[in-house]
């Protein structure tokens, strides 16, 4: 069985991983190391109820989506997992309005990926979140 | 000297206030996180459900869902300390509790190590809030499946405290 998410094309991408597809992301872009992915906010994710504001855990999970469809855009990868991800929240997420990641992996060794992102609502000027993470990399060619 | 509280009074209260705190967070349904109680201590659990898998080959759970989760159970953690005292020392009772609006700390940051997959099965996490102050509190959070001395991701996070407007 190959694995689907060695296949970036835009839906087959969300769909073969249920999480993401639970969240509605959407695969707005995806190549030459860089992604960008998007998802509507949801009174299911809302992480507290007085501000209306989505939790963490879904801007992380959508930004870790986002840096491994990026890792898996560079030349000759084939598998990939999140090794750490760190996450500053910058400001909260205006509740309402869709919240678009963009991952862009800025340096590939023989076994890890290294990525930067960030998350923005309507306001793209002024980041909700950055992120720097580290990813596995295992090449086509060492199978 | 008064005669010692009933245990079932004792018991009522702090669950009550548990589920109260837990209910408030809509995303933490949405995952199906829960929360068990001994005396103070909590153990956040996650169920498993198909939906929270990321990599349906292996199959692993999703390093979204690990990351939420630990983030879940640190402001649970760190919101029941505060509950906790409040409620212990009688200034907020079940009455007044119920008519405050909880106010929930804000992370700052929160930085996720993925030791091991997350296998499809159910995961419970432990948090440890290091430090607590006024304004800035320090937590760290382990997770784990099977078996608790083979953690499959442990987290620390920054959180800025809620203000609080009485006492």
């Amino acid at each position: 069985m190959s694995d689907p998410t060695s296949d970036p094309t835009p839906r087959s991408f969300i769909n073969a991983l249920p999480f993401a597809h639970a969240l509605g992301m959407v695969l707005e872009h995806v190549g030459d190391g860089r992604a960008r992915i998007s998802m509507d906010w949801d009174p299911r994710f809302v992480g507290d109820p007085t501000t209306g504001v989505i939790h963490g855990g879904a801007v992380s999970a959508l930004m870790d989506t986002c840096g491994g469809a990026a890792v898996m855009s560079c030349p000759g990868a084939l598998t990939t997992a999140t090794i750490d991800l760190r996450i500053d929240y910058m400001r909260a997420a205006t509740p309402g309005q869709r919240i678009t990641a963009q991952a862009h992996c800025y340096h590939v060794t023989r076994n890890v990926a290294f990525v930067r992102a960030t998350a923005h609502d309507a306001d793209a000027e002024h980041p909700v979140a950055a992120a720097t993470g580290a990813f596995t990399f295992t090449r086509k060619e060492d199978r | 000297m008064p005669p010692p509280e009933p245990v079932q009074e004792v018991k009522h209260r702090r669950d009550t206030a548990l589920r109260r705190l837990v209910d408030v967070i809509p995303y933490a349904g949405f995952l199906g996180i829960g929360f068990q109680r001994h005396g103070d201590e909590l153990t956040g659990v996650l169920p498993y459900d198909d939906m929270l898998i990321g990599n349906p080959v292996l199959p692993a759970l999703h390093g979204g869902v690990i990351a939420s989760f630990l983030e879940v159970t640190a402001i649970v953690e760190l919101s029941w300390a505060m509950l906790w005292e409040e409620l212990e020392s009688g200034r907020l009772t079940l009455d007044t509790l119920t008519e405050t609006p909880l106010r929930l700390p804000r992370t700052i940051d929160f930085t996720v190590d993925y030791l091991r997959t997350g296998l499809p099965r159910d995961g419970y996490a432990r948090a440890r809030v290091n430090r607590s102050g006024r304004r800035y509190a320090s937590v760290h959070v382990e997770a784990w499946q099977d078996n608790r001395a083979r953690l499959f991701a442990q987290a620390t996070g920054h959180f800025l405290m809620p203000q609080r407007d009485h006492g």
